[in-house]
């Protein structure tokens, strides 16, 4: 049977709205936050497939971002829990407790993390471009573990979950509100961002980077601008993730969860809206009920992987949908 | 700060960047040669000090547990060369990096599957135990010289294999121009083969002997991996005197940064101040040093092509 990628896409949507309302109604709360988790996971790899499905980069490091907006999470909610200032030099501020304003600060600290990082390996590409992200993810990594002041290895825990003007953010099913909303944003703007002159612009200089180059646009300046826009995308969803587990760590940095990430995508399908959301329900999904079989359940996820690799072309929507997928 | 302790970490740079080498020499023919980044030479790593930590277990000897290194390494990488890396030498580097990421995932719990989660140990045998009086009167232990003497005759016998044997044209052949050298009538899939169950042996090789010093458990190997492709984008991808000048270029940044930062800091600060930011800072040390030299050249120290 062939689907229309349309209508999969309203149905996912749709399950994802149906699926948590029914675990109100079953009073099943950690459905609640089985879904929420993989809803935070799939933020995070749009973000990353806005420069792996449409830019052809690999980055093997985007846990980086992951990590910075929980750590800017961490840091802001344990001054303002811990009633200290948190001293930045010139100006000194009390910590917050308030979500759109650790949002807003986790997407700006990691787009300007992205800008660094993807000046300096944006002058590479290919191997040299993976390995490269995935160095830089090792040494945030290693930088949080020494950072003794917020928990270093042991990570930091915040008591109570942050606020939202209005809502009730303990209630599972308001927090999933929360996240569910700013994935549809986020999906949204990803489409608005594949349809414009940005998107074929950035498509164009994945294929043919020389002939981008002779029309007079720079595909370098495109994709730094991609990495950012992506690095910020997947900065908010670190921050979401620390507020549902009330906790950060460096594992939030580590190379597993950039691999992770890159697999959401490719289970999905690389470059396609709804890709690394139904990758990230399938692992979230493979990791809740394996897991409960098996300890060693990653031995699947890996044999799994291998043929998903090794014969499955475009992921699950192309295997539903019946489409190529995108050659990276 | 005395002569005598900074000569001491400078071995001790040397004995880890050696080790390093190991890892990114492998990494860095298998690129060269085939084209693949292989994810999974962390988990080579590790199977070879399990080998040698089991073998050592029941034999209690260190010469064959370091046999068996080799072989179980060799081996491992042999089958997964040919079930499943020989079918990713044409395909995009995505799909190489998720492949082997599988690849990790299978052997890591497959291996906490079969020795469980606890580290495993391996003793240095007696005969290398102890320190030895280097002249001017520095105390050094034998174990880690060894290492260092085992490092640079492998490096050695690298060069001598790759420069001065048929074996070496082939490969060096084989990195230029595949199909001219297949068209020559050698066998191209037993090259690969070769190849990579090479850079398996070296890469358990290094497991076992580093085994010895610290503990042998799941997950050793990435770190090392990581590590290993910091070496090989700072010596440049394919070279593997690149790969020597590499590795020992952050065994020793590391070393000495973690040493000698926060002494360098505790100038200007108070003393426990300057070992935080210190040490911090030397964490991230190999990862500037890898800035530095992409600035500078973007391809690394000797590398070709991008």
């Amino acid at each position: 049977m062939r689907l229309n990628e349309k209508y999969f896409n309203a149905l996912m949507i749709a399950g994802l709205l149906a699926l948590p309302l029914w675990a109100v109604v079953a009073d099943q709360p950690f459905t609640i936050t089985l879904v929420t988790r993989a809803v935070i996971l799939a933020l995070a790899a749009v973000g990353l497939n806005i420069i792996l499905g449409i830019g052809g980069m690999v980055s093997f490091g985007h846990a980086v971002f992951f990590g910075i907006g929980g750590y800017a999470m961490g840091i802001l909610a344990y001054h303002a829990q811990t009633y200290t200032a948190l001293d930045l030099g010139p100006f000194s501020t009390d910590g917050t407790k308030s979500m759109p304003v650790i949002w807003l600060v986790a997407m700006i600290l990691s787009g300007l993390v992205a800008f660094f990082i993807g000046l300096l390996s944006l002058r590479t590409s290919g191997v040299y471009f993976i390995m490269i992200t995935l160095a830089f993810g090792q040494m945030f990594f290693y930088f949080a573990i020494s950072w003794a002041q917020y928990g270093g290895e042991d990570g930091l825990s915040i008591y109570v979950r942050n606020d939202f003007p209005g809502l009730n953010t303990l209630a599972p099913i308001q927090f999933y509100g929360i996240c569910f909303t700013l994935l549809c944003v986020v999906l949204f703007l990803f489409a608005r961002l594949q349809a414009s002159p940005f998107g074929l612009a950035l498509n164009a200089a994945r294929q043919t980077p020389t002939r981008v180059e002779t029309v007079g646009l720079n595909p370098m300046r495109l994709k730094l601008l991609a990495f950012v826009l992506s690095g910020a995308i997947t900065g908010l969803a670190g921050a979401l993730f620390a507020d549902l587990n009330r906790f950060v760590s460096p594992t939030m940095f580590s190379w597993q969860l950039s691999g992770e990430l890159i697999v959401l995508i490719i289970i999905g399908g690389v470059g396609r809206l709804m890709g690394p959301v139904i990758g990230a329900c399938v692992f979230v999904a493979l990791e809740h009920f394996l897991g409960e079989l098996t300890d060693f359940w990653h031995v699947y996820l890996g044999v799994v992987l291998l043929c998903i690799v090794l014969f499955g072309r475009g992921g699950l929507i192309g295997l539903l949908t019946g489409k190529e997928g995108v050659h990276v | 700060m005395s002569s005598i302790l900074i000569i001491e970490q400078i071995l001790n740079g040397l004995q880890f960047g050696v080790m390093l080498f190991l890892m990114a020499a492998g990494l860095t023919l298998i690129f060269g040669v085939m084209g693949l980044i292989n994810l999974a030479h962390g988990s080579l790593y590790m199977v070879g000090a399990f080998a040698a930590a089991a073998v050592a277990g029941v034999t209690g000897s260190f010469l064959l547990a370091l046999v068996a290194a080799l072989a179980a390494a060799a081996l491992a990488g042999a089958i997964v060369e040919m079930v499943v890396i020989r079918r990713l030498y044409n395909a995009p580097h995505l799909d190489q990096v998720l492949a082997t990421f599988a690849l990790i995932l299978i052997f890591s719990e497959g291996t906490r599957w079969v020795f469980g989660s606890f580290p495993l140990f391996l003793d240095i045998p007696d005969a290398l135990s102890g320190p030895v009086t280097l002249p001017g009167g520095i105390e050094y232990p034998l174990y880690r010289l060894t290492l260092i003497g085992i490092g640079l005759a492998v490096a050695v016998g690298l060069w001598a294999l790759i420069e001065r044997t048929r074996l070496g044209i082939q490969i060096r052949a084989g990195e230029n121009d595949r199909e001219m050298i297949a068209a020559l009538g050698v066998d191209i899939s037993k090259l690969y083969t070769l190849v990579f169950a090479l850079g398996a042996a070296l890469a358990g090789l290094a497991g076992a002997l580093v085994g010895a010093i610290q503990s042998v458990q799941v997950g050793m190997g990435e770190p090392v991996l990581i590590l290993a492709f910091v070496v090989i984008v700072i010596g440049g991808i394919g070279s593997v005197r690149g790969a020597f000048i590499g590795a020992l270029l952050v065994g020793l940044t590391d070393t000495l940064g973690g040493v000698f930062l926060p002494e360098l800091f505790k100038l200007f600060m108070d003393n426990g101040a300057a070992q935080k930011s210190g040490s911090a800072l030397a964490s991230m040390g190999i990862y500037v040093l890898m800035g530095l030299v992409l600035i500078w050249r973007p391809t690394g120290l000797f590398g070709a092509r991008a």
